[in-house]
């Protein structure tokens, strides 16, 4: 029996695979599809304070190998949330992380309060990185005294684990993992989508309507890797891994990387039960390369020297 | 009830000029389909294309459902020459189909193009249901006409080719006489059409739904990618609240 349990903070998971935010909605869309409880836990689409709309269409397009979206944290907000989402969430056995978008500190803040006084819910996710909005988002995740600033509050406010996605839209990105920690989050999930574009040549015109949208899937895995890879070297934090995993292939490669855990996003969108066909081959892989517990994996990287 | 399923190719033909039919062995989604429903199919192992492809479902054969595309990128390129007896894998049905329920006593079909997709299957079934059905087909020319499974066909071509010279609601439009009242159109084909058909509809209070395309990910609610415009400038989704949607309700 392969121990696949991981800790994040203290949060315990049953295995490392958990769904990335706004790739399942709110867990319960998926009822009857996908067996929830098989899932080491569901990050939830970014809630704000107050419902959010999103932007305009057309909100998506594919790009090779990947696609580009600007959703614009279409929810419900935090409320509707806690009320009709919540209580058919908690019913499951698997981790419910929520995911927290905010255009200034004190909402993050607020929405957390609101969220600590529910039951179920087991670790917070701070959205420091969405690049498709024009406040808050990418304006916070790309400055260091801003990323500080969040952490420091947000933890002040609750002892649940705290886990803040970071965009790889920036030149070093374990500079802001560095900043977590000492802000004293429990883990960084990374990353979050990359900037990207597409026009429409007969028309001139972007294909998505706020011009840039945030590129995900197979493309940008290489570049998640990497970036994965330096946090790990460069700070002690727990990672968890994100960008185009879409196999358990992908997986235990940023395991290997050093990620703890990681998220399954896009590949979502084609096959909600790629997450369980990924912990059906980590489970596989341990056993036929005699791993006895997962944890062996994690930064079980060979590297002869550092990169540049 | 969403089903995810691998499904057998029976048919794969050429049905006009450039324009295919693929027929595919689904009991399951064949038993619970409705007019104006669609089956988002993953084309392909690869990663590019990555998305599955949304499909109206064209028409359902006792356990068989029909598609029909033209070839416009990759991703059709591909399905059109996937052989007979392939499999492909399929969720479906999906979205919330026409509504037949009405007290209407004519359907009138207008389609734009491949906007003909969605009509076979509900004309069999308007026909089931007693009811009378007018349909008007436009094409760009004579040599992209799909008919099959339609009734009380009107046609319009842009370049004059075959039936009327022009677009399909200029030709529903010189049609339609004062008898309307009891009345219901459904629309399907390229948003410039579909924008002038709602607007002609909303001048003589027709009651008209229309079958929208947008650029969709999941099918099923989960990206939030296929936002459509409602008219109290909210949005509601092409693959959940849609495709089909009340002419009154939204801003195309």
């Amino acid at each position: 029996m392969i121990k696949t349990e991981v800790t994040i903070g203290k949060l315990k998971l049953k295995n490392p695979v958990l769904v990335a935010s706004g790739t399942f909605g709110y867990g319960d869309e998926l009822i009857g599809i996908v067996d929830i409880n098989k899932l080491g836990g569901i990050v939830t689409k970014s809630l704000t304070l107050k419902p959010k709309l999103g932007n305009p269409p057309p909100r998506i397009v594919e790009t090779p190998c990947g696609m580009l979206n600007s959703i614009g944290l279409a929810n419900i907000g935090v409320d509707k949330f806690i009320n009709e989402k919540l209580p058919i969430l908690k019913n499951f056995d698997t981790a419910i992380i929520v995911n927290i978008a905010a255009k200034r500190i004190e909402d993050y803040c607020e929405i957390i309060k609101r969220l600590e006084d529910t039951e179920g819910i087991s670790a917070y996710e701070i959205n420091i990185s969405c690049p498709n909005v024009k406040e808050g988002g990418l304006e916070f995740g790309t400055n260091l005294e801003m990323t500080r600033q969040i952490v420091n509050a947000t933890r002040k406010i609750t002892d649940k684990t705290l886990i803040i996605k970071l965009t790889p839209n920036v030149t070093r990105i374990s500079e802001f993992a560095k900043v977590c920690k000492e802000e004293g989050a429990d883990a960084v999930s990374l990353i979050n989508t990359i900037v990207g574009m597409a026009i429409d040549i007969k028309t001139r015109k972007p294909k998505i309507s706020t011009i840039t949208g945030g590129l995900s899937g197979p493309a940008i895995k290489p570049i998640a890797l990497a970036k994965v890879f330096e946090v790990f070297q460069n700070v002690d934090i727990p990672i968890i891994g994100i960008g185009g995993i879409t196999t358990w292939e992908d997986a235990i490669e940023f395991m290997i990387a050093g990620a703890k855990a990681i998220q399954v996003g896009t590949a979502n969108f084609i096959d909600p039960s790629t997450p369980l066909q990924i912990i059906s081959g980590l489970v596989k892989y341990c056993e036929e390369n005699k791993v006895e517990d997962i944890n062996e994996i994690v930064g079980s990287i060979i590297v002869e020297s550092l990169p540049h | 009830m969403i089903i995810k399923t691998t499904s057998t190719v029976l048919l794969n033909e050429p049905v006009a000029e450039n324009i295919y039919r693929i027929e595919l062995l689904s009991p399951e989604i064949s038993a619970v389909s409705k007019p104006g429903q669609f089956i988002n199919v993953k084309v392909s192992e690869n990663f590019d294309p990555l998305l599955r492809r949304p499909f109206s479902i064209y028409n359902i054969i006792e356990d068989r459902i029909q598609i029909i595309f033209n070839i416009v990128g990759k991703a059709t390129k591909i399905l059109s020459n996937i052989k007979i007896g392939e499999k492909i894998d399929i969720i479906g049905p999906l979205g919330n189909g026409f509504n037949v329920d009405g007290d209407f006593n004519t359907a009138l079909i207008v389609a734009g193009g491949l906007g003909i997709a969605p009509f076979p299957f509900l004309t069999k079934i308007l026909k089931e249901k007693g009811k009378n059905i007018i349909s008007f087909v436009g094409a760009r020319t004579k040599s992209q006409l799909v008919l099959d499974g339609l009734v009380n066909v009107n046609i319009a071509t842009d370049d004059g080719s075959y039936g009327y010279r022009g677009t399909v609601v200029e030709l529903f439009k010189s049609n339609i006489n004062d008898n309307y009242s009891t009345s219901k159109v459904f629309g399907c084909g390229p948003t410039p059409m579909l924008k002038a058909l709602i607007d002609l509809c909303d001048k003589l209070n027709l009651d008209c739904e229309v079958s929208v395309e947008t650029p969709m990910a999941c099918g099923t609610g989960l990206c939030q990618g296929c936002a459509v415009k409602t008219k109290d400038e909210r949005y509601k989704l092409a693959c959940k609240d849609g495709p089909i949607f009340n002419s009154k309700d939204i801003l195309l």
